[in-house]
C-alpha cells in the first residue's frame, strides 16, 4: 500500500526546493561569466557597497543582473505559455514553437529589423525601436494564434492540429527569408544573432520593462487557473461548469501570444523550455491540477532557463554557447522519455 | 400525487441555424420531465436524440416553440445560472487521467467556488457524499486514469450530482461501456433519480436496459414523432414496433427486445414443464425461423414438448423425433426445413 501526500502539499513542497534551486541558480549566474568577480565582491556589488574595480560593478549591474533577471522570467513566461497551450488543445506535445507561435512572433521581428535596415540592432535596441519590434512580435503571434484557433475549430485531431501548426510555422519561415533576402547585410546579421537566442538582450534601463510586461502576462495566465482545470474535461463540459468558453480561449489565446511575443521580441525565438517544462512539473507533482501545476511549472521554468543560460555561459572568456544550442540538449530527451512512457504516465491516460 | 416538474417542452422546434439557412430537426416536441424519474430517450441513429439533448442543455438555441426549466423559459439562463440547474455527462471518456477521483468530482463545485476554484470544508463534504452515492468514495485518492471506463462515468456522474442541479442530462453515457458496467451505470442513474430527487434524462441505444429501469421512455420514430410515456403502455400500444424504421429488425413485444427479422415464421405447439424452459425454447425456435404457441388446438402443427434441457421431443405427423440437448434440437430443425 503506497502512501500518497495531499496534492496540495506535495505543491508546496516542490514550490520550496524549486524555489530554493531558483536561487542558487541565480546566485551562480551572478558568479558565472568571462570576467572572475570573487563572490564576495559581487554581493557587495549587489548591496550597493564600492568594490574593488569599478569594471566589475558595470559588469554586474549592466550585464549579469539583467541577464539573470531576464533568462529566470522567460523561463517562467514560456512554460506558463507552453502549459496552457497543452491545456487548452489539450495535446501535451503542443508549445509555442511548434504550433509556430514564436515564428510568428519572429516574423514581426524580422520584419521591424530587417525593414529598419539594420538600425533596430538586436540588444541595442533605441526605445522606439524596442516598442516597435514587442508590437510587431505581438501581432505575429497573435495573428499566428489566431489562425491555429481558428483551425482548430475545423481539425478535430489533435496532431493534425500540430502539423497544421508546424506548416505554419514553415510558411512564416519561408516569408523571413525573403525579408532576409531583401535585407542589408547588417539587418541580417543582427537577425541572425537575434535568432540564436540570447537572454542578454534586456539592458538594465530596459529591464523595468521587460519585467513588467511578463509579469502581466503570468498574472494573467495565474488568473485562468480555475477555468484551466474545467478544460481539461473538454469544452463541453467546461461550458457546463460555467466557464464562457469563448471568452476564456480569447484570454488564453491573449495570454500565451503575449508571453511568447515578449519574449520573442528581446531574447529571440527560444525552442523547448515551453513544451518539455510542463511535463517536467506535472511529472514532480504527479498532477494535472493548475492550482499547483501552474506555480510549479513556473519555478521550474525559471530553473531550467537559469540552467540553460549558466551553461551558455561555460565557455568563459572565448565567449557564450548560442541558447538555442542549448535548449533542445535539455528538453528534447524530457519529451522522448515522456512519449515512449506515455501509457505508465498518469495524465496522458 | 404530482411531482415536481423540473422540464417543460411545448411544441418545441429542434434544428441548427447557420446563417439564414435552418435546418430543423423536430417542429414540435412535448414532454415532460419531473423530479424522482428516469427518463431514456430512445431512437435510431440521426433520428435527432443529441439535437435534442443540446437544445436542453442550452449549448444550442430552440428553433421555436416554449422550453421552461423549473418554470423558467431556459433560454433566459446564463451560463452560470445554467450551470447549477444542468448536470452534463456525455459519451466521450474525459482525458483528465492526471487529477485523482477527488479533484475530479470536486469540478463540479466550480459553479459555486471562488476565483482559484479553492474547495470550503463544505464543498469537500458534498463531493465525498457524491462519491459515496455513486459507489467510488474508496477510490477517492486514486488517479483518474486507474479507473476503467465504467467507473469513469460513474466519476462524471458524482460530478453531475456535486453541482446540485435538479436536472441532469446524459448523451450516451453507456456507449463504451461493457455489459456490467452498462447495467451498474443505468442501475445507479435509476436509484439516484428517485434517492438524490433529480429528474434524469438520458439518450441511450440499450433498449433492454431502457425497458428494465427506465421510469420514462421517450421514443424519437422515424416519422419525425416523439413519442412519450411509461415503458409499459408504450410496449404494449406497439409505439416501439418500427422504431428504428424499416430496417430488418422487429421488436418482440413479449421479449422486450429487438431481433433480426427471420422471414415468415412456422407456427409450433411448445410445451414446457416451466417458464425459463419455455422462454429458451422459444428462443432456439425463434432462430430457426419457428414460432412457438403454447395453447393451440391445430393438431397439424408440429408439437415440441421439453421436459428438460435433456430431454427434448419433437412430433410432426409420425413417429416423435428424440433429442438430448438444444444443439440437437436446433441441428435437426435446421434440416427440417430445407
Amino acid at each position: 500500500m503506497k502512501t500518497k501526500m495531499p496534492e496540495s502539499h506535495k505543491g508546496f513542497l516542490w514550490a520550496g526546493v524549486l524555489s530554493v534551486l531558483t536561487i542558487l541558480l541565480v546566485a551562480a549566474n551572478l558568479l558565472a561569466g568571462s570576467v572572475d568577480i570573487p563572490a564576495a565582491e559581487v554581493w557587495r556589488i549587489l548591496f550597493g557597497q564600492p568594490a574593488g574595480n569599478d569594471a566589475w560593478t558595470f559588469i554586474v549591474w549592466e550585464s549579469r543582473l539583467p541577464l539573470c533577471m531576464t533568462a529566470l522570467l522567460c523561463g517562467a513566461a514560456l512554460a506558463s505559455s507552453g502549459l496552457m497551450l497543452q491545456t487548452s488543445f489539450s495535446n501535451p506535445l503542443a508549445d509555442p514553437s511548434i504550433l509556430g507561435i514564436s515564428s510568428g512572433a519572429s516574423l514581426g521581428v524580422a520584419l521591424v529589423m530587417l525593414a529598419g535596415g539594420g538600425t533596430v540592432a538586436a540588444g541595442a535596441f533605441s526605445f522606439s525601436g524596442f516598442f516597435a519590434a514587442v508590437s510587431g512580435a505581438l501581432a505575429g503571434a497573435l495573428l499566428v494564434m489566431g489562425i491555429i484557433l481558428g483551425l482548430s475549430a475545423m481539425i478535430r485531431s489533435n496532431v493534425m492540429l500540430l502539423i497544421a501548426g508546424i506548416m505554419i510555422g514553415y510558411v512564416v519561415s519561408s516569408a523571413i527569408s525573403l525579408l532576409n533576402f531583401f535585407a542589408t547585410a547588417e539587418g541580417v546579421h543582427s537577425y541572425m544573432i537575434w535568432g540564436m537566442g540570447n537572454f542578454g538582450g534586456v539592458s538594465l534601463a530596459q529591464l523595468p520593462w521587460f519585467a513588467g510586461m511578463a509579469v502581466a502576462g503570468l498574472l494573467l495566465s495565474v488568473s485562468l487557473v480555475k477555468p484551466l482545470n474545467a478544460l481539461l474535461l473538454g469544452e463541453r463540459y467546461a461550458e457546463n461548469l460555467g466557464v464562457n468558453v469563448r471568452r476564456v480561449r480569447g484570454l488564453l489565446l491573449l495570454a500565451t501570444g503575449w508571453l511568447t511575443a515578449v519574449v520573442t521580441a528581446f531574447c529571440g525565438p527560444v525552442a523547448f523550455i515551453g513544451l518539455a517544462v510542463p511535463h517536467v512539473a506535472r511529472l514532480l507533482l504527479g498532477t494535472s491540477n493548475h492550482n499547483s501545476l501552474l506555480p510549479v511549472t513556473m519555478l521550474c521554468g525559471a530553473a531550467v532557463a537559469l540552467l540553460c543560460n549558466l551553461i551558455c555561459l561555460l565557455p568563459g572568456e572565448w565567449g557564450m554557447i548560442p541558447l538555442n544550442a542549448v535548449t533542445p540538449v535539455l528538453g528534447a530527451p524530457v519529451i522522448v522519455y515522456v512519449i515512449v512512457r506515455q501509457r505508465r504516465i498518469k495524465y496522458f491516460n | 400525487m404530482e411531482m415536481r416538474v423540473v422540464l417543460e417542452g411545448k411544441q418545441l422546434a429542434t434544428g441548427y441555424r447557420k446563417g439564414k439557412r435552418t435546418a430543423v430537426v423536430h417542429r414540435s416536441l412535448d414532454f415532460i420531465l419531473r423530479v424522482g424519474e428516469l427518463v431514456c430517450l430512445l431512437g435510431g441513429n440521426g433520428a435527432g436524440k443529441s439535437t435534442l439533448l443540446r437544445t436542453l442543455a442550452g449549448v444550442q438555441p430552440a428553433l421555436g416553440g416554449g422550453l421552461e426549466l423549473q418554470g423558467r423559459p431556459l433560454a433566459s439562463y446564463s451560463v452560470r445560472e445554467r450551470s447549477t440547474a444542468i448536470g452534463l455527462v456525455l459519451t466521450e471518456r474525459v482525458q483528465a487521467g492526471g487529477l485523482t477521483v477527488f479533484e475530479l468530482a470536486a469540478l463540479g463545485r466550480q459553479p459555486y467556488t471562488g476565483y482559484f476554484g479553492r474547495l470550503t470544508r463544505q464543498d469537500r463534504e458534498r463531493v465525498r457524499q457524491a462519491l459515496e452515492a455513486v459507489g467510488m468514495a474508496e477510490k477517492a485518492t486514486s488517479y483518474v486514469a486507474e479507473l476503467s471506463d465504467g467507473e469513469r462515468q460513474k466519476v462524471m456522474i458524482a460530478k453531475a450530482l456535486v453541482q446540485e442541479s435538479p436536472l441532469i442530462l446524459l448523451d450516451e453515457p453507456t456507449a463504451f461501456l461493457d455489459v456490467t458496467s452498462r447495467i451498474e451505470v443505468m442501475a445507479l442513474l435509476h436509484r439516484l433519480a428517485g434517492e438524490e430527487g433529480k429528474a434524469i434524462l438520458m439518450s441511450t441505444h440499450d433498449v433492454e436496459q431502457a425497458l428494465a429501469l427506465a421510469d420514462d421512455l421517450w421514443l424519437m420514430r422515424p416519422d419525425g414523432a416523439m413519442l412519450c410515456g411509461a415503458t409499459e403502455d408504450l410496449v404494449l400500444s406497439g409505439g416501439l414496433d418500427g422504431l428504428f424504421g424499416t430496417s430488418p429488425v422487429d421488436f418482440d413485444r413479449m421479449r422486450g427486445s429487438y431481433s433480426a427479422r427471420n422471414g415468415q415464421l412456422r407456427p409450433v405447439r411448445l410445451m414446457a414443464t416451466d417458464d425459463v424452459l419455455h422462454h429458451w425454447a422459444q428462443n432456439a425456435l425463434m432462430r430457426q425461423g419457428y414460432y412457438g404457441v403454447a395453447d393451440s388446438s391445430d393438431v397439424t402443427l408440429p408439437l415440441l414438448a421439453i421436459e428438460s434441457p435433456q430431454n427434448l421431443t419433437w412430433t410432426c405427423g409420425g413417429e416423435p423425433h428424440r433429442f438430448h440437448s438444444f444443439a440437437e434440437l436446433s441441428a435437426a430443425l435446421r434440416i427440417f426445413l430445407e
